[in-house]
């Protein structure tokens, strides 16, 4: 993003953004459209400075007292960001308001698809101590991030560069269990791995009974050929073990083969249609499957963009499982202070707020609510009050207890695991 | 070849009349014709689909549902950034790797073609080799080869470069081949016999008479490397192409632009196909030995029709 | 894939002078430098496919067997890797297998009345016909895919009628199956099997089927005892040309595939880009281009060895 577009004051009078605070773009109007307009609009409403970092020491070779060099390169995955239209020009409000604020330019990449095919695309470059060619990447917990800790490929986060983040953090993404002390990374933005569902196709298939709640549901044989599976060694085996009443956290092999056992027969018994990516969102709203394992936010989007109509999200009775998506600095990072200053900026939560009525996954700063519901106050569109009461954005305490993560293993453990469950699904 | 072929290759040729069957046409005469068609209807199917579908004014991803006519897909076409970005590196990646292995695999194909050396039937064999491999092993022995133990390749870019280029030379090179095993030095002996220095016996009379070949073999580099999914995807590192865009979006969801960008692809694969076969057609029309088909040639493009999957 | 039409097309119709079947003729002068020049115009492509075909085979040769994880490999003499593997996936290799045998059964059963049709029949229109025929190749290999994807989707433009107006169960579906990516193959690599039939059987000598007509006096007969006879060699090109990407695919099956649809393909593609086992992907790799080139060296050797190797062998 290196233009900031041409604001056309037809589109402030216009008001055709869904999702612009209208607020704001009145308070724009009076200051004049000029190219930098939206930059200030967004600068006004937020109350962070987070323009200049304080002293602090270096860490791991990367001194962080540094000046910003003025440029991030940003990897992230598609469609996790928030984005306007202005002009027939894509941009990004919330990093638009960064440089803004900053002075530094974010070369905003949607390239990362997987985060196993993401680490072997940068693992080669880490083992040589070359540049990645990235400042920050956004890598799920689990076994990429494990192995990117232990084979020593990130940078050390100082602790004194992160007021946002210490002050409006979300407690579950606080020294969480797989980064102690947030050493190495900080939270992006959560999801639930649950089932998502169909309520025309369920109503059609089970009529006695048109609503999923369990994760039976999964493995019941009136929705055989209609089910869908996640086909992965993360998502799969931990929800299936969390639906058998066991915690993944602390399951054993003797689960895991139980689980793989039950799996099996559910592929053998034709109750699997297939095994997905993230493209089950695709074969549920083309029809394809009527219940499959989802991710909460890919649903409220999908139900928005129009792509279908009425998709459910269940959170099963046995829990779900919470996984989050971490901002993390490899190492040889050329921009390591201007990434670092990325990542607190985020914390703020009013540009927190600003990015979670977007992307619609749990946003790790539960006060960005009060930004949404500004905009239902200000837009009268009822889409941000929906935003901010949804439970898969601003989660209640009731709702986290049902909440499980994912199984921490070692590099042998993860073999066997691998071992176990990697042929059910590539059979 | 006899004296009864030579004869038959006039009525053998592109403008050949059809083998007249007996006097009336019965039913079953239009059996086959029939069929083709419908066969054809078949590959083209999906081909209309996209074309169509390129129009359909969707709110978000491709969709199967019609929401009505639409050009917006194709004023917003460069809207997506990574798409875009992928789209310049594939049509990049083809054209310098396209020039690069005609401008070496049509030297090969000259040396195979015309000389007599030590070393020919293992180079021969060795591009038979390249040709013959299956894509996912050229893929994953590069990759193997550039993640190694020694040294530090950074893969993107020239990776997919240096490794389009090796799999089009070999395609190149049977062209050229081909093409000049179907030639008499005859020409060239008339040049040099009138004094011309091997240097302008090539420039001035081998090269335009390979011309056709090497522009032929141009034109396939280029489709194959534009097109290569399976051999880029293990080499790629961190740079996309269009196919591999394409494919990584299979899995979330696909952009309306991807068809349009498609639909753009084929129009102008289509309109170089037809130039490219009309004009020689016509050229041929003028040229009395343009009958036979070369063995060698059939042989040739055959295999090159190959291996590329 | 896109758009080998254009070449392919072109040189059929081009004008390629027949030369004498001798080939190249001896250099004249016999001199030194003269000696060096195909050398030297063969090195940097040479040059190019030791390093960039031949070396990475070998390299991937050692690894394979070797052991350890992504770029760290112990080089070593694991054997047993390539006992692993074919145990470990012998069901997706031997499917491979299948599901390539079926497909080039199909498309030459679906190929051969066609470029029978367009090569005897086709008269001034049969480039045409073979540009039609070539049409997919003017579209990205995924992107075709994709689209059947789409065409054959539970709801889609195709079954989504159909159901509405119940001549289908609802829960009949075709994605996901076998059928699926059986059927996507075929579709994807037809113009292969279409290619070398139609130029084998555009080759025939009318007169020769004149001749077979007046001796036979029975289509079918002249078929049996001409035609097919003179279309071996294009049949085998049209199987072996189909066979060898259809075993090593793994898109179709990643794309239209379900549960016990995996070919072998793919299992190469996750050892590499998933589980990052470089050495039992190598092995595996490995031991799908033995099968390969096993055949397709056989083929070389028995029905076209000079059209490889023709300016060597003279």
């Amino acid at each position: 993003m290196t233009d900031h577009p041409n604001i056309d004051p037809a589109w402030l009078r216009g008001m055709t953004m869904r999702r612009m605070s209208r607020r704001d773009l009145f308070k724009a109007g009076g200051v004049g459209a000029s190219a930098l307009s939206l930059g200030a609009i967004l600068a006004a409403c937020s109350s962070s400075d987070s323009s200049s970092p304080a002293a602090s020491g270096s860490s791991g070779g990367v001194d962080f007292t540094a000046e910003p060099a003025g440029t991030l390169d940003f990897a992230n995955w598609p469609l996790y960001i928030d984005k306007e239209k202005v002009n027939g020009e894509v941009v990004r409000p919330s990093l638009l308001q960064f440089t803004d604020q900053t002075g530094i330019e974010v070369n905003y990449r949607e390239v990362i698809q997987g985060n196993n095919t993401f680490f072997g695309k940068i693992q080669p470059q880490l083992a040589a101590g070359q540049s990645t060619g990235w400042d920050l990447i956004v890598i799920t917990n689990g076994e990429t991030l494990t192995r990117l800790m232990t084979l020593d490929y990130l940078v050390e986060l100082p602790t004194d560069m992160r007021p946002n983040f210490d002050k409006y953090a979300d407690v579950s993404v606080k020294d969480p269990a797989y980064d102690p002390g947030n050493k190495f990374t900080m939270a992006w933005q959560s999801g639930l791995t649950g089932i998502a569902w169909d309520p025309k196709q369920v109503a059609e298939l089970r009529p006695d009974n048109p609503t999923i709640t369990s994760m039976n549901d999964l493995f019941d044989p009136a929705f055989a050929g209609k089910v869908g599976m996640f086909g992965d060694n993360a998502d799969m085996p931990n929800l299936t073990l969390l639906g058998m009443g066991i915690d993944p956290t602390t399951s054993t092999p003797e689960d895991w083969n139980a689980a793989a056992e039950k799996l099996i027969a559910q592929r053998d018994d034709g109750i699997v249609r297939q095994y997905y990516e993230q493209n089950y969102i695709n074969a549920i709203s083309n029809g394809d499957v009527a219940v499959t394992m989802g991710w909460s936010g890919d649903i409220f989007q999908t139900n928005l963009s129009g792509d279908s109509e009425g998709l459910q999200f269940a959170v099963p009775d046995e829990g779900a499982i919470i996984w989050t998506d971490n901002m993390m600095i490899p190492k040889g990072a050329a921009h390591p202070v201007d990434a670092m200053m990325y990542m607190d900026y985020v914390y703020d939560p009013d540009v927190a707020g600003q990015m979670a009525q977007w992307i619609n996954y749990i946003t790790p700063v539960p006060d960005s609510k009060a930004f949404v519901l500004g905009l239902f106050d200000d837009t009268g569109d009822e889409y941000y009050k929906n935003v901010a009461e949804s439970p898969l954005v601003y989660p209640t305490p009731a709702d986290t207890a049902k909440l499980s993560t994912y199984r921490v293993l070692t590099e042998d453990e993860q073999l066997e695991w691998n071992g176990i469950f990697q042929p059910i699904y590539q059979s | 070849m006899s004296a009864v072929a030579v004869e038959t290759a006039g009525t053998a040729s592109a403008d050949q009349a059809p083998i007249r069957r007996g006097k009336g046409r019965r039913w079953t005469s239009y059996i086959l014709p029939t069929y083709t068609w419908v066969v054809i209807v078949y590959l083209a199917f999906p081909i209309a689909v996209m074309i169509v579908f390129g129009f359909n004014d969707v709110p978000g991803r491709v969709s199967a549902r019609w929401y009505g006519f639409t050009t917006q897909w194709y004023t917003q076409l460069f809207d997506n950034t990574e798409l875009t970005a992928a789209f310049k590196n594939s049509i990049g990646i083809a054209v310098i790797s396209s020039a690069v292995s005609t401008l070496i695999g049509a030297l090969l194909g000259l040396a195979l073609g015309r000389y007599r050396f030590k070393g020919a039937p293992s180079t021969n064999y060795l591009v038979f080799l390249a040709i013959a491999s299956p894509e996912i092993v050229l893929g994953t022995s590069l990759l193997t080869m550039f993640v190694n133990a020694y040294t530090f390749i950074p893969q993107g870019f020239p990776t997919i470069l240096v490794s389009h280029i090796a799999f089009s030379i070999s395609f190149v090179a049977v062209t050229v081949r081909a093409r000049v095993q179907g030639l008499s030095s005859s020409y060239e002996e008339a040049a040099q016999d009138l004094g011309a220095d091997p240097l302008n016996t090539f420039r001035l009379v081998t090269l335009p008479l390979i011309m056709p070949s090497v522009i032929s073999g141009f034109l396939l580099a280029f489709a194959l490397s534009v097109d290569d999914f399976v051999i880029t995807s293990f080499v790629a590192g961190p740079t996309v192409t269009f196919p591999l865009y394409v494919a990584g979006a299979a899995k979330q969801g696909i952009p309306p632009q991807v068809n349009v960008m498609g639909t753009i692809l084929f129009s102008v694969g289509v309109l170089a196909a037809i130039s490219s076969a009309v004009a020689p057609a016509i050229a041929s029309r003028r040229d009395a030995k343009r009958l036979s088909q070369d063995r060698e040639l059939t042989a040739s493009l055959t295999a090159s029709v190959g291996s590329k999957g | 894939m896109a758009d080998q039409a254009r070449p392919r097309l072109q040189d059929l119709m081009g004008s390629s002078a027949q030369a004498a079947e001798g080939g190249a003729p001896p250099a004249r002068k016999a001199n030194r430098r003269k000696r060096l020049v195909p050398y030297g115009l063969a090195a940097p492509s040479v040059l190019w496919l030791l390093v960039f075909f031949l070396i990475p085979t070998l390299y991937m040769a050692f690894i394979s067997l070797g052991s350890g994880f992504l770029g760290n490999i112990k080089f070593g003499t694991n054997f047993s890797n390539y006992v692993e593997v074919l145990k470990t996936y012998d069901k997706q290799f031997i499917r491979s297998v299948i599901y390539a045998l079926i497909v080039t059964f199909l498309a030459l059963c679906i190929a051969y009345p066609l470029a029978y049709w367009i090569a005897l029949y086709g008269g001034r229109r049969k480039n045409v016909f073979i540009l039609l025929i070539l049409l997919p190749f003017f579209v990205s290999f995924v992107i075709r895919t994709v689209q059947w994807q789409f065409i054959l989707a539970d709801t889609g433009i195709i079954f989504g009628p159909l159901k509405n107006l119940g001549l289908l169960s609802k829960n009949f579906h075709v994605l996901s199956t076998p059928v699926a990516v059986i059927a996507g193959i075929t579709y994807n690599f037809l113009p292969f099997t279409v290619l070398p039939l139609y130029v084998a059987l555009e080759r025939l000598d009318p007169r020769l089927l004149e001749a077979g007509r007046d001796l036979y006096a029975n289509k079918v007969t002249t078929f049996l005892k001409v035609v097919w006879p003179l279309s071996l060699p294009g049949v085998f090109a049209a199987f072996l040309l189909t066979f060898v990407p259809a075993v090593g695919d793994f898109v179709n099956s990643q794309i239209l595939g379900g549960p016990k649809t995996t070919m072998i393909g793919q299992i190469i593609q996750t050892l590499f880009q998933t589980n990052f086992d470089y050495p039992h992907g190598a092995a595996l790799s490995f031991i799908l281009m033995a099968f390969l080139l096993i055949g397709a060296s056989l083929y070389a050797k028995v029905l076209g060895t000079e059209a490889v190797t023709s300016a060597a062998a003279r």
